[in-house]
């Protein structure tokens, strides 16, 4: 009775033996990819907004500061979204009836809110204080990257728990001067780490790496 | 399989009426703030602000979908979007008011603080005004008016009362009644006597189980009039307790639960407790000696008493049981070696004669004017409620009553069984009721209005000290609901009136600050908020005014509205004591009692209450036929654990019926220690026949066997086993210490001599020193007075609250697993018949070699820099077996979805800073982590530490007995710090050397040597 | 039917004490075999006797029940393990109780296979095929317990150490930890052992099989073996070095299994005699099944000539030396909680005895301790109805000892407050009956597709293969 196997597909045999393995390896590296990847992370992705606004005129082109608009940032958890009358302060004056921004004179108009899609979001059991960093020398760049050269709004960083935990681990990398955190041209001295002590040691800045810092 | 009842329930309640619910939360804040949210805004600022829990338990690998971000069109200045607002309101039981601070995020109440500058809170509140939050957010409150079934406008309801006084003004009113609860409301009052000035033949009665009846009838019979009556505990060092159980009950028991926690303190002077009571109590426990009588036994005791001490007049009546006799001869020798620092005190248990003798005993030691103080009478209008109660019932059984004013109560369900109060209201043309659910009265009410929850509503009350307190509105009311106020106020001129104006206006009036004719102005004005300047009456009186009214509604009291105490003389000697008392006969007693948890009936739909273990008994979900363990023997009943959760758990006990006065009910047997024989305790406010879904088809009604000649307890009753058994849901039975150190009591005496324990105990493990442990700035830790601790169950209340716990429902807590972060076990010392109790709160203990971390497979249970035992919600996946390596067995495990993610206005309550939890992890008490990182921002922010008593954990401070300490052993200054330095600071099962830094004080005995029982 | 055939007798044999039908000098297989017959008779079951209606019958009790599994899981996931009886305090129940059952029961394969092949314990080959095989099966029922009893088994996943966006690791102190590594290894590597033993007899089914598919299917997983010298030199060495791998993971396994309890404070769980203790227990288990197993398939299949009364009489003493270590263990944890005078130790014992679990305890004993005196006799030990009736209890025993150290531990510990009680569910009944439907199945399928005696080494045993003897030894 002829074999059904040719001596050669002893090779297959022995090939599936270590190719099983590679391939598992491989399997791996893909989901670790995968989890970092924009697609899950949404970094650098612009979101959809009912006015297309751009952060890149108003502070850049116009120089106005983080908390005009974002007024609590530096006394709750919430930075602060500003509410229509602050974009009508303005616009009540200036491109009083440009068209693309009747959505803004009509929330004014109808009492009813702009809402606008989330583009920095933790997850839920992930409790953030933006008071405490901006007190503690965390700068709005660090985070939220370049803002003044953002047309429309982007995830500057993946927000996943390791990239959180790399500042939280190594404040003197990021911090810098409290008179600083909302310059948007800052631009870190050589000497970080040197300056990023001393900065640790003034602002008594703890390396809160304890799951309550943040979970609760 | 059901998941427990109550979320079961919850949810189906959800889909039924969620929509509904959605746009009435909707208006909810259009009228708060007119001009700044609408329902989309609020829907997203849900999505925004409330916990989504969609994504709670997963990897932070997952996609998050898409949320949005919805501001304010126009921001309030005063609403930072994540940062809480407190207001200052009262709560009134039985017409007492308490004052009270509501936190409120973004217009939501979500938890619910006592006011320090209150009198009869201090700081603390009751269990009550923990759950009263679950009650504004019950799915199950009544949501539309209707007239006969049919839903109405309010108007319609105006346009009704229009015809009512119309056609009562013909004859003067004569069949119109009001039927109200307590009245301590000077607004409600006052609008009450202008209706009835109106009407002078109308009449208003008044009926509410929750004051007490015979106190009153006690005190007019000592006074000759109608006066109140408090107690002035700090002073006191001896206190006799009839039947009285004044550390968790009545009005100020707060205020005499701190004040006596105080004086038993070590560098307090003292204050011996004796108690002669029939159902084991809080009081009793704390008592030092204390004596288990019937109830119509302890008459006998007060009378032999007060003979003794040269009360004038009274007759003894029948002999003593020998124990009591000795107990009394101790008893008269302490209250003769303290005159003038003591208090005798009668219970609501007790007919008026008792409370009479009391108050003679009082009279006679030189108490009164010194720890019992006596004012005029704190409710508007005092009545024999009792009588005014029959007086209606026999009014509409006459057919006198064309239009009946209910306003809250639920009197069909509370009356007496004697008066037939539903068959007589049955005769009576015009019903109305106002009701925050739909219970037995509204169901035989042609007009149901929807009450506001006092959260919702304008009022004002006094305190049982007389002071005023103006309660103020939270949020606009949910359902629509209307104050008393507002009822009544259609019954008037003006009609239209809100209730913001109406108490607003009396206030003007009574500080002569608007002349009357300038009321319209007001109500054009009153109604953008408290910004109501009184425009028309342009005069410095109306500035003045609004000085006092702001500070008034920001304080939560009105400066020196406390009544003057004066002196009670006895018209002439009191008749009742010089007659013979009834001889007591062999048969069974039966006492009837308010609920521990749900009172009369009134919290009876409240999931908290409902779940909350009732001190001294531990059950939860139903009441039960109290007996003495050799009384159930006798009557050939028993109680069994079931196999399914055992001594925690589960209790099979038989089915007895009780046959009193032709009347009959059927109840589960249930056995306390500690309670007289032949007599069966049972607790009113369960067996509802129509009620909310949470509290539907639990316990037997107990006021079925009521009658209004003996309210509280009567003799002849009959209980015959029925050889059924029922479920009952108990979470501790087993009360022996098995030899364990568990509960340390020393008597005051040797406190000087005891020897400071060791903390740690030698280890083969390197451990921390205290030096090592130094490194962070906190060292978190706890400290629980067992002495200080009466049990009341406020912390665990606000535990629930604070944390966000869920309700399981009695199907899950018979499995043993009720889901409260801190429980307060009790344990017996000495015989059955009548044993010491004590009580100890249990929470984490945050041990520094916590077993349950190092068996964690994943982390999710790790131990902060700060000592913290954190739990990681979100990393938990759900082994177990941390709480099976917990010796404390304060872990407490999600084994089904619990949490209801559905109701919406259940979510409103809910604790922003506190994750949600889902189905499959474990959860334990916190210290409140999420305070103490408000607390470290805040302080970090400012550059500082954390001051001692910054952050307090939501169990502390609702404490009336200010038994939980929290803060830093760091800090050698921090009051933890120093109570853990007294010589009775323990640690609970130190030989594990867990090292816990929740640490015990042992509890201080001053038992009286002349009774060498104890 | 064995009358030994005395030409097979060697003259040592005809003096070595034991006498009887079963004497260890008897052959562990019959006379009269060649590698013909060996062969024939083994892979006939597989390839050419049709499938009997017993089979079918049996297969089909079996997978209904391996449904019951598949329903109590579905319905578990979907609505949370609270569907067990488990509860504050006894929060581990049934699932555990099964898993370290199970594990238990998978130590008899490898055990069987790997040591005594290091002993070279010839009379092994016959069972060991078929006890590797229940090994796996078992291995994989008990593998499903730790996944199914977490709160949220979708993130079974987080035990192991992969670098996750999280930036944590599993904590490395837990013995669940340790447990994931331990039984993973073992699974492997006995799957693996397993799988090299069948190559030899794979190929054979391939050369012998008539239907194309067989030839198919069997060539794949034969990986070409062609029985070369070349070939058997690299199997044997591979086997050796498998052998060697496996045999520490024997006793390592259910150590760790037993360090969950061991390491934590709950008394009746802190004993340092765990280890040895629970691997004692382990074998005698897995040997308990074996027989279980072997003593109705060899009637069935009438393979009384390869599972001979003498395998039965070997494992029946080991049977007896392992019940013997555990009912030590049980006296040790007695005499402990006494000579420890520490009032939980004490009264945990007494709970044991006397609380509302004591009958469980003393059956228990019966089981385990009592049953098993009976193998001292010779008459016993072979006669396979008695082993077969004597297996059985002991395998129950195993169970209740799990049930009795789980439960009655748990539940009353330190403060009587928080003491309770544990009832299983039909869920947790579901659950169970269900991993011995699976694992039935998985056996009757064993059973039909392979061969479930070794037959290249059961041809190492016939007298052809020892010219230079006289016969097997």
């Amino acid at each position: 009775m002829p074999q059904i196997f040719h001596r050669s597909a002893n090779t297959i045999a022995r090939v599936s033996i270590f190719g099983a393995l590679f391939f598992v390896a491989a399997l791996l590296y893909l989901a670790y990819q995968i989890d970092r990847s924009p697609w899950v992370t949404q970094v650098n992705v612009a979101r959809e907004q009912p006015i297309q606004f751009s952060h890149e005129r108003h502070v850049a082109g116009n120089g106005i500061d983080c908390r005009y608009c974002h007024t609590t940032v530096e006394t709750a958890a919430f930075a602060g979204i500003p509410p229509t009358k602050t974009c009508m302060n303005c616009h009540s004056q200036i491109f009083s009836n440009a068209p693309f921004l009747e959505p803004v004179r009509e929330s004014f108009r109808t009492d009813r809110s702009i809402a606008w899609s989330r583009v920095h979001d933790l997850p839920d059991f992930a409790y953030f204080d933006h008071s405490i960093h901006v007190a503690k020398g965390v700068g709005c760049a660090t985070c939220h990257g370049p803002v003044d050269k953002m047309p429309l709004m982007r995830k500057q960083n993946s927000l996943q728990m390791e990239w959180c935990l790399d500042c939280h681990r190594h404040p003197e990398r990021y911090v810098r001067p409290r008179e600083e955190v909302f310059n948007m041209n800052y631009v870190a001295p050589g000497n970080q780490l040197e300056l990023g002590r001393k900065l640790v040691a003034e602002n008594r800045i703890r390396k809160m790496t304890d799951c309550n810092a943040c979970h609760r | 399989m059901k998941p427990g009842d109550a979320p079961e329930f919850w949810r189906t309640l959800a889909e039924k009426n969620g929509a509904n619910l959605d746009e009435l939360v909707g208006d909810e804040f259009a009228s708060r703030l007119p001009d700044s949210f609408d329902a989309v805004e609020r829907r997203a600022f849900l999505k925004l602000m409330g916990a989504s829990l969609a994504l709670a338990g997963m990897a932070g690998c997952t996609r998050q979908p898409p949320e949005q971000i919805v501001p304010y069109v126009r921001q309030p200045e005063s609403i930072i979007p994540g940062q809480p607002l407190f207001y200052s309101t009262a709560m009134t039981l039985g017409g007492r008011a308490t004052g009270i601070l509501v936190e409120s995020h973004e217009g939501r109440p979500t938890k619910i603080e006592g006011n320090p500058s209150h009198p009869a809170s201090l700081g603390a509140t009751d269990v009550f005004a923990q759950a009263a939050l679950l009650d504004l957010y019950d799915p199950d409150r009544m949501q539309t008016l209707t007239y006969r079934g049919d839903i109405l406008p309010w108007s319609a309801f105006l346009g009704a009362m229009r015809t009512v006084t119309t056609t009562e003004q013909a004859e003067s009113g004569a069949g119109l009644r009001i039927l109200t609860e307590t009245v301590c409301s000077p607004t409600l009052g006052a609008q009450i006597e202008e209706i009835l000035a109106r009407f002078p033949s109308a009449v208003w009665h008044q009926w509410d189980p929750a004051t007490g009846v015979n106190s009153a009838a006690g005190l007019r019979m000592a006074a000759g009039n109608d006066v109140s009556a408090h107690y002035n505990v700090e002073s006191a060092a001896v206190i006799v307790s009839f039947d009285a159980d004044f550390l968790a009950c009545g009005a100020g028991h707060l205020r005499y639960g701190r004040q006596f926690a105080r004086r038993r303190r070590p560098e307090g002077a003292g204050c011996r407790l004796y108690a002669a009571e029939a159902m084991p109590t809080t009081t009793g426990a704390k008592a030092d000696h204390r004596l288990p009588l019937k109830p119509s036994q302890i008459e006998m005791l007060a009378r032999a008493l007060a003979a003794d001490l040269g009360v004038a007049g009274v007759n003894r009546g029948a002999a003593l049981p020998a124990d009591a006799q000795a107990w009394l001869t101790a008893v008269r020798n302490d209250l003769n070696a303290h005159r003038g620092a003591s208090i005798v005190i009668a219970g609501e248990g007790q007919p008026a004669v008792v409370h009479a003798l009391a108050h003679a005993l009082n009279a006679t030691l030189g108490n009164a004017g010194r720890t019992v103080l006596y004012t005029d009478p704190v409710e508007t209008h005092p009545v024999d409620q009792v009588r005014s109660l029959r007086e209606l019932a026999d009014a509409m059984a006459a057919g006198d009553v064309d239009t009946l004013l209910i306003l809250g109560g639920n009197p069909v369900y509370t009356a007496p069984a004697d008066l037939r109060f539903a068959e007589q209201m049955a005769k009576v043309r015009v019903r109305a009721h106002l009701s925050l659910h739909a219970n037995e009265t509204s169901a035989i009410s042609h007009w149901q209005i929807p009450e506001a929850h006092f959260l919702e509503a304008w009022s004002d009350a006094r305190a049982f000290d007389g002071t005023v307190s103006i309660v103020q509105p939270l949020i606009a009311p949910l359902y629509g609901g209307r104050s008393a106020h507002e009822v009544l106020a259609a019954l008037s001129d003006r009609p239209e009136r809100t209730g913001y104006q109406i108490v607003r206006e009396f206030w003007q009036e009574q500080r002569g600050a608007t002349p009357t004719g300038a009321r319209g102005a007001i109500a054009a004005t009153g109604a953008s908020g408290a910004t109501g300047a009184t425009g028309a009456t342009g005069a410095t009186g109306a500035t003045e005014f609004e000085a006092f009214w702001r500070k008034t509604v920001h304080d939560g009291v009105m400066a020196n509205t406390a009544l003057p105490t004066r002196a009670i003389t006895p018209a002439g000697p009191i008749a009742a004591f010089s007659t013979a008392p009834p001889a007591p006969d062999g048969g069974i007693e039966i006492a009837f009692r308010n609920d521990p948890t749900i009172y009369d009936g009134r919290f009876n739909n409240n999931g908290w209450l409902q779940e909350l273990p009732k001190p001294i008994t531990h059950l939860t979900w139903d009441n039960a036929v109290l007996v003495s363990p050799a009384t159930m023997e006798r009557l050939g009943g028993a109680a069994r654990p079931d196999f399914t959760g055992g001594e925690r758990g589960q209790i099979h006990g038989s089915v007895v019926a009780i046959t009193y006065r032709g009347r009959s009910v059927r109840g589960a047997m249930f056995p306390v220690a500690g309670h007289p024989d032949d007599v069966a305790t049972l607790h009113l406010g369960y067996g509802r026949a129509r009620t909310g879904h949470v509290g539907a088809d639990r316990g037997f009604n107990a006021g079925a066997l009521r009658t209004s000649d003996a309210l509280t307890f009567g003799t002849g009753a009959q209980i015959a086993t029925t050889g059924d058994t029922f479920p009952l849901a108990c979470v501790q039975y087993h009360h022996l210490m098995e030899g364990r150190d568990i509960i340390r009591a020393i008597p005051r005496a040797e406190l000087a001599s005891l020897k400071k324990e060791e903390k740690a105990l030698p280890s083969m493990w390197p451990v921390l020193t205290d030096e090592q442990e130094k490194v962070a700035d906190y060292k978190w830790g706890m400290s629980i007075d067992l002495n200080a601790c009466n049990g009341c169950n406020a912390c665990v209340v606000s535990c629930q609250a604070e944390n966000n716990i869920p309700v399981v429902g009695k199907v899950e807590v018979m499995r043993g697993r009720e889901m409260h972060w801190l429980r307060v076990d009790s344990y017996h010392q000495g015989e059955v018949a009548n044993p010491k109790t004590y009580f100890q709160p249990v929470p984490c203990m945050h041990c520094e070699t916590a077993p349950c971390e190092p068996v964690c497979p994943v982390g999710a249970t790790t131990h902060s820099s700060e000592g913290l035992n954190d739990m990681v919600y979100n990393r938990c996946v759900g082994t177990r077996y941390c709480s099976n390596n917990c010796p404390y067995k304060v872990r407490r495990f999600n084994f089904l979805q619990y949490q209801d993610w559905d109701t919406p206005s259940l979510k409103l309550g809910r604790n922003p800073d506190v994750s949600v939890r889902s189905r499959g992890v474990m959860e334990k008490c916190t210290y409140c982590v999420q305070r103490i990182s408000a607390g470290r921002i805040q302080s970090e922010r400012e550059g500082r530490k954390i001051q001692d008593g910054e952050v307090t954990t939501a169990c502390q401070s609702v404490c009336p007995a200010e038994a939980i300490v929290f803060g830093n052993l760091n800090d050698p200054s921090s009051r933890v710090s120093m109570l853990q330095a007294e010589q009775r600071d323990y640690a609970l099962l130190r030989e594990l050397n867990t090292r816990p830094r929740t640490t015990y004080l042992a509890a201080i005995t001053e038992f009286n040597p002349d009774l060498s029982d104890k | 039917m064995m009358t030994p055939d005395p030409v097979t007798r060697t003259p040592k044999e005809a003096h070595t004490p034991i006498a009887g039908a079963a004497g260890a000098g008897v052959p562990v297989i019959a006379p009269g075999h060649n590698f013909a017959t060996v062969t024939d008779k083994i892979s006939a079951i597989v390839l050419t006797r049709r499938t009997s209606l017993g089979w079918w019958f049996g297969f089909a009790i079996a997978f209904a029940l391996a449904n019951v599994l598949l329903v109590s899981i579905g319905y578990l996931v979907a609505v949370g393990v609270g569907v067990w009886g488990i509860n504050q305090p006894v929060a581990w129940g049934f699932a555990i109780v099964n898993f370290v059952w199970w594990i238990g029961i998978g130590h008899a394969g490898t055990l069987i296979s790997a040591i005594l092949l290091l002993f070279k314990q010839t009379w092994r080959t016959s069972i060991n095929r078929f006890a590797e095989a229940m090994t796996l099966f078992a291995v994989a029922c008990a593998g499903l317990f730790p996944i199914l009893h977490l709160g949220r088994p979708w993130l079974a996943y987080w035990l192991f150490p992969y670098s996750n966006t999280m930036n944590v690791w599993p904590q490395f102190r837990s013995p669940l930890v340790w447990d994931v590594f331990a039984v993973s290894t073992y699974a492997t590597v006995s799957l693996l052992f397993w799988f090299v033993g069948l190559i030899p007899d794979l190929a054979t089914l391939r050369d012998r099989s008539e239907s194309r598919a067989g030839r198919v299917i069997y060539g794949a997983l034969a990986m070409g073996w062609r029985g070369s010298a070349h070939h058997w030199h690299r199997y044997e060495t591979a086997y050796l070095l498998l052998a060697g791998l496996a045999t520490p993971l024997v006793v390592s396994v259910h150590t760790i299994v037993s360090f969950d309890f061991a390491i934590s404070v709950i008394p009746g769980w802190h004993a340092t005699v765990f280890p040895p203790y629970f691997v004692a227990g382990a074998i005698y288990s897995g040997f308990a099944m074996v027989l279980t197993l072997a003593i109705p398939i060899r009637r069935v299949y009438g393979l009384q000539d390869f599972i001979t009364d003498r395998h039965l009489n070997n494992m029946a003493k080991i049977l007896l030396v392992t019940g013997l270590i555990v009912a030590y263990g049980y006296m040790i944890e007695a005499f402990m909680a006494w000579y420890s005078a520490n009032t939980y130790e004490v009264y945990m014992m007494r709970n044991r005895m006397t609380g509302p679990y004591g009958p469980l305890y003393w059956a228990l004993l019966f089981c385990n301790v009592l049953t098993p005196q009976f193998l001292w006799s010779n008459k016993i030990r072979t006669n396979a109805l008695l082993l077969f009736i004597i297996s059985l209890i002991v395998n129950v025993g195993m169970w209740l000892e799990r049930f009795v150290i789980v439960v009655t531990s748990l539940h009353r510990d330190f403060l009587p407050s928080s003491w309770g009680r544990y009832e299983p569910t039909m869920w947790d009944w579901g659950t169970y009956m269900g991993t011995i439907g699976l694992f039935l199945a998985l056996l009757f399928l064993f059973l039909r597709f392979l061969p479930m005696i070794s037959i290249f080494e059961m041809r190492t045993l016939v007298p052809d293969a020892k010219p230079d003897q006289g016969g097997a030894r």
